[in-house]
């Protein structure tokens, strides 16, 4: 008997069938992702038209580079800037709209722009930071504002001091949406009687929130925060559209595509791609983590 | 009391609707554009809109779906989406049934080198699969695009529907197995029926991320028109005219209905797709 079901499982170990089940993905992530991966970290060793061997000097260039450092610059300030506000105004919005029987239509305002492209998004901030010279009606909504407050117009994509900023907003009006539905089913998790058994022993709301809600919700919050991150260091749509990284708003991923389309250097290209994997990895692999500690629960 | 409580609650209500109103200006400033004429645009705030003299026109519409060629766009966002969608759905499904439910030798190996492929960003493979289409005469093509945002969503969805499919009751399996169910009667007939929710949310994920797509499509399909997805004319579009706003903003709108009205029909497997999307990042 026991050898009849050692043969079965032997015979079924032997039998390729299960490999025509996963083949086509696997073939499909060698030839788009693995293989492309290896050979881009190669490239990364080459002059601009792969022809000859140049060391680390792409990487030497990148690392010295005025320009290049001022992108490393705006993704520093992309990640901390866009990360903290995005994940603050999310967890702002869940906490007040948990309060609130028309939390549902709240969410849903807040989520809409997660559903368009970046590309839209772009279109409407550009019409939202419409510039036009003193003295004329202002048509962008932000300097319409700002004009009936006593401010002089601003040109707020092209003002080095404000540029980066104006961004920045863009990508939290579209991004809040995800923090505040995904901090929202954190904070639906934590038990009313612990909220209300605090209460009842006298703690204010803000109490409440700093020594219970907050401590309960930092693993949602950290979840969110490195998804927002990695956003931040891949961004690249936006700028794109809205600046072409212009007046000092270049970011990784929009200097890489202009290495290789613009200054048809593929050497530089493949060391910046390289330069962000780097970033991300240990960012990837953390979420991952949480990710699947989450699911095992 | 319950006095007191109401008017300590007037603030919180004031700070969430007014937050609520600043979300929407910014899209209802477009749309309200794009039926104003460009004339108006151009010298008055599209708030001053709902002021005499009333002004709205459908030309922006007719003339950027007609002569911008967005309608043309619309149709090869489609043709773009949805093989795209129904190829990393069927690819990854399979996948994710081989490795939850089959044991074959290198099984964890090779999904433990799925998994970590979700690190690689897309842009690391830009430059070495571009030069395989060119040498495939493939750039410009929609089989370009399909392949492209396949793969790079395979790690995703397979990681995503692995998950779900091991956490399917073993003994459905099993039973029907000792029936003499096949490995392939199974998966249509047992996994598939029971995995719709999740297919759902990642189709509406996936759908809409290559819908809203511009970086694989500006980088594998270039320049050429004719196969252009909306997000890459309307990209082209703010390059050559930039203030033409009468036109910018009803593509801008155009490009945005489809993915408003799967969220408003599906809001409930959008959410999910867009929460386990999370990690595509």
């Amino acid at each position: 008997m026991i050898r009849i079901l050692s043969a079965v499982k032997v015979s079924r170990k032997i039998s390729p069938e299960p490999y025509w089940y996963v083949l086509p993905a696997l073939l499909l992530l060698f030839v788009f992702l693995l293989y492309p991966t290896i050979y881009t970290f190669y490239l990364s060793f080459f002059d601009p038209d792969s022809s000859s061997f140049v060391g680390l000097k792409n990487y030497i260039y990148l690392l010295t580079h005025k320009e290049i450092s001022l992108v490393f610059r705006n993704n520093l300030l992309w990640l901390t800037l866009f990360t903290v506000t995005a994940v603050g105004m999310g967890l702002f919005l869940a906490v007040l709209s948990d309060r609130l029987r028309y939390e549902p239509i709240i969410k849903a305002i807040i989520f809409i722009p997660m559903a368009i492209s970046f590309t839209a998004a772009a279109v409407i901030w550009r019409f939202m930071y419409l510039y036009r010279p003193e003295g004329f009606p202002q048509t962008g909504l932000v300097n319409a504002f700002w004009v009936s407050l006593g401010g002089t117009p601003v040109a707020w994509l092209v003002n080095l001091d404000v540029n980066n900023f104006a961004l920045i907003a863009a990508a939290v009006w579209m991004w809040t949406g995800f923090g505040m539905i995904v901090i929202s089913a954190g904070l639906k998790g934590i038990p009313r009687e612990v909220l209300e058994a605090a209460r009842v022993e006298g703690a204010g709301e803000w109490q409440l929130f700093w020594h219970i809600i907050q401590p309960m919700l930092r693993p949602i919050l950290i979840v969110v925060a490195l998804s927002l991150t990695i956003n931040a260091l891949k961004i690249f749509d936006l700028v794109y559209v809205m600046t072409f990284g212009n007046h000092d708003t270049d970011v990784i991923a929009n200097r890489m595509f202009k290495e290789m389309f613009i200054f048809a250097n593929l050497g530089r290209a493949s060391a910046i791609a390289v330069i962000l994997l780097l970033f991300v990895i240990p960012l990837m692999v953390m979420n991952i983590r949480r990710f699947r500690q989450g699911e095992s629960k | 009391m319950t006095r007191l409580r109401k008017i300590s609650r007037t603030p919180l209500h004031l700070t969430v609707l007014s937050i609520c109103l600043l979300w929407l200006l910014p899209t209802l400033g477009l749309l309200v554009s794009s039926f104003r004429p460009g004339h108006a645009i151009a010298t008055s705030g599209w708030w001053m809109a709902f002021k005499a003299p009333f002004q709205f026109t459908l030309e922006n519409y007719q003339e950027v779906l007609l002569q911008e060629g967005l309608g043309r766009s619309f149709l090869n966002s489609l043709a773009i989406a949805i093989p795209s969608t129904v190829l990393t759905l069927s690819v990854a499904a399979l996948a994710a049934y081989g490795f939850a439910w089959m044991n074959f030798p290198g099984r964890q190996v090779l999904f433990g080198i799925v998994v970590s492929l979700l690190i690689i960003p897309l842009q690391m493979t830009l430059i070495p699969v571009l030069k395989l289409f060119t040498a495939l005469n493939l750039t410009g093509t929609f089989p370009a695009v399909w392949l492209a945002h396949t793969s790079y969503g395979l790690p995703f969805a397979i990681f995503m529907l692995h998950g779900f499919f091991t956490n399917l009751p073993r003994d459905l399996f099993e039973s029907a197995f000792l029936d003499g169910a096949s490995r392939w009667t199974a998966f249509l007939h047992i996994l598939l029926p029971l995995s719709v929710p999740s297919l759902a949310a990642l189709a509406i994920f996936q759908f809409l991320w290559v819908w809203n797509d511009l970086l694989v499509a500006l980088v594998y399909l270039g320049g050429s028109r004719k196969v252009a997805p909306m997000t890459l004319t309307i990209s082209n579009l703010v390059s050559s005219f930039g203030s033409e706003w009468h036109l910018l903003t009803a593509a801008g709108f155009l490009s945005m209905v489809l993915p408003l009205i799967l969220f408003f029909a599906l809001q409930q497997y959008f959410v999910k797709g867009i929460l386990a999307g999370a990690l595509k990042g």
